[in-house]
């Protein structure tokens, strides 16, 4: 499990079944210091978050587990919207938006 | 399993309900000399660690659902156990006695 | 996840027999400013993607959880055709554009 920035949205009609309605969104994972720590990936939502939230996910066969269809090919999913991540004394959710996801 | 330092915490208000009144636990994983290896992540507390501990971390789904009693927990990063020492080739790599947050 | 463009297919005559009559794609990838990259990966598809097509696909085991890809020798499955994304609220890719 990762901390990570939504950085955008994903709109796919043509999906595999299980998949229906699960929000897919782009998120940057980050690291301690509220850095981009590779690259950016496509991640289920199965909570409500949008673009600079930060929020954490999960990544391989686990994140199917988070889906509401279970039997699903979906290697990510975010799992919470995070209100506070204390690195070091510092919060990362005030830090301004990172910018790995710019253009 | 793997090293880790506990290096802060994590409120997510709006999560899934199998993390619910679980402590999120921010680790930074680190080889036996302390140096930090491998990518920052975020682990759920089953051992009552806190900030300034080295850890025992478990990041395999098989397990953690096992250590959860949770067959179908979307978890994988589990906190397994506080360090009290690190031995390698019989002297102390690191000795929770004499770590910054025991002794402060 | 990860996005990439549907840039040919892959055909083996001889292969593992549990790869039997999997249509498997190439795949570039993209990053998510749609800028190609210099990688590629064969992905089994299980929804009817198209040449030219921006697919999402996932790998690792989540790859083998579709009916058709389940206990066969698969590591990356196509699981949408992407109509379109934004960053930021800045549109990046559009289909039908």
């Amino acid at each position: 499990m990762y901390l990570a920035r939504v950085i955008g949205r994903v709109v796919a009609t043509t999906r595999y079944e299980g998949l229906d309605g699960v929000a897919l969104q782009w998120i940057q994972p980050l690291d301690e210091h509220g850095a981009p720590m590779g690259d950016a990936m496509v991640a289920c939502a199965v909570v409500s978050t949008g673009p600079g939230d930060l929020v954490h996910f999960v990544d391989g066969r686990e994140a199917a587990l988070a889906c509401p269809t279970t039997f699903v090919p979906v290697d990510a999913s975010i799992l919470g919207f995070v209100e506070q991540a204390l690195s070091n004394g510092k919060d990362l959710a005030d830090a301004p938006v990172s910018s790995g996801g710019a253009r | 399993m793997f090293l880790a330092d506990v290096i802060g915490t994590v409120v997510a208000p709006v999560q899934i309900p199998m993390l619910d009144g679980k402590t999120l636990l921010l680790l930074r994983p680190v080889g036996p000399d302390g140096k930090p290896s491998g990518k920052t992540r975020i682990g759920i507390d089953r051992a009552q660690a806190g900030v300034g501990d080295r850890v025992l971390v478990l990041d395999e789904g098989n397990g953690a659902r096992q250590i959860l009693g949770d067959p179908k927990a979307a978890a994988r990063t589990v906190v397994v156990g506080v360090v009290d020492y690190v031995e390698r080739g019989g002297k102390l790599d690191y000795d929770h006695q004499r770590s910054p947050r025991t002794s402060s | 996840m990860l996005i990439g463009k549907v840039v040919g297919s892959v055909v083996a005559t001889r292969k593992d027999e549990k790869l039997e009559s999997q249509k498997l794609l190439l795949v570039q990838v993209h990053d998510h400013n749609n800028k190609a990259k210099d990688q590629y990966v064969v992905a089994a598809d299980s929804v009817g993607a198209g040449p030219e097509d921006m697919v999402l696909y996932a790998t690792g085991s989540s790859a083998r959880q579709t009916r058709i890809t389940e206990g066969k020798p698969v590591d990356a499955v196509i699981m949408a055709v992407v109509d379109s994304w934004d960053l930021g609220g800045a549109n990046v890719y559009e289909k039908w554009s």
